[in-house]
């Protein structure tokens, strides 16, 4: 088998464990309100840095400013008239992103 | 997540569609740069086996770089690290037995999941399996697409596809994944981080030291919750 393959099968089998091993193993005991609190704010550290490393750095590890980060000002453009307007958000970031990389 | 309010599996493929669209772009673009290294099969049944965005794109470059399988897994396993505790958040929200609530788990994505919270530590689970519905053949189906027509494609950045998710993720952040002050504040320290990690260690192991921002939540507050 080759790497691709062993890559494949091995990233699915880990991640259903990964993904299900909280639900398995704590079921559905009624949690502590401190556990409750600190889930409040899981969401919006997890998201903030999916959109930080997602846009500010590359393959390499290198903190970058690029055409990512010129999308993202135009979703947040796009945000800012209107917070319900993902779709036209994502497709303001994208064509952003292409253009700025068109014209460097 | 407010998007019209709604609850369960209906209202997840409804909210799901603009990400759904995100997807397709995203999972062709995966195809396109997937195909040389490993083949026109391998790509598609990753995105039908594995469906975790970061971690195929993160164990496609080292692929790509000439690293072997064991580099390759070692970085999908630390980009899907994140799951974990996202899994456990979702714990109490789940039903039935160990198995079934193991599966109910297994369409967990970092979206669904964000739009799938409803405060207290609650999660509407079948909303968050509707937002995967819509994703989940168009993240396969693009993935194929690209695969075949990568050719006529060329090089996906160009078309600035990986400006799509930050942009997403930006519009659950400003939704309501933020409310109260300490929302913005737990963004902040999260993103923070995440880029301080980053030079220094693996990708995805800044994503997941990140959710120790949420640990602000044990910090004694004045008159905001």
């Amino acid at each position: 088998m080759t790497a691709a393959w062993v890559t494949v099968f091995a990233l699915c089998a880990t991640l259903a464990v990964t993904k299900g091993i909280g639900p398995v193993a704590l079921g559905d005991r009624e949690l502590p309100i401190t556990f409750t609190k600190i889930i409040d704010l899981l969401a919006p550290a997890i998201l903030a840095a999916l959109i930080a490393v997602g846009t500010f750095t590359n393959a390499d590890g290198d903190l970058v400013i690029d055409a990512r980060a010129a999308g993202l000002a135009a979703a947040a453009a796009v945000y800012a008239v209107s917070r319900k307007s993902i779709l036209l958000a994502v497709g303001a970031a994208a064509v952003t992103a292409a253009l700025v990389r068109a014209i460097a | 997540m407010e998007f019209g309010g709604g609850h369960g599996l209906r209202a997840g493929m409804r909210d799901g569609a603009p990400l759904a669209a995100a997807s397709l772009l995203l999972g062709t673009s995966f195809g396109v740069l997937a195909e040389p290294v490993m083949g026109t099969v391998a790509p598609v049944v990753m995105s039908a086996i594995v469906f975790a965005g970061s971690a195929q794109f993160g164990s496609l470059a080292v692929l790509a770089a000439g690293g072997g399988a064991g580099a390759a897994i070692a970085a999908g396993v630390l980009l899907n690290m994140r799951y974990m505790p996202m899994g456990i958040s979702i714990a109490a929200s789940t039903r039935g037995g160990w198995l079934r609530r193991g599966l109910a788990a297994q369409p967990l994505i970092d979206a669904g999941w964000a739009m799938s919270y409803r405060g207290d530590g609650r999660y509407d689970i079948r909303y968050m399996w509707g937002v995967t519905a819509v994703n989940y053949p168009m993240w396969v189906s693009g993935t194929a697409l690209g695969v075949l027509a990568g050719d006529t494609i060329g090089d996906p950045d160009r078309l600035g596809l990986d400006a799509l998710f930050p942009a997403f993720f930006l519009g659950l952040l400003v939704g309501d994944a933020t409310e109260g002050r300490r929302g913005w504040v737990a963004a902040l320290l999260g993103a923070t981080l995440a880029l301080t990690l980053t030079p220094m260690t693996p990708p995805g192991v800044p994503i997941m030291t990140a959710c120790l921002a949420a640990l602000i939540a044990l910090v004694p507050n004045g008159d905001d919750t």
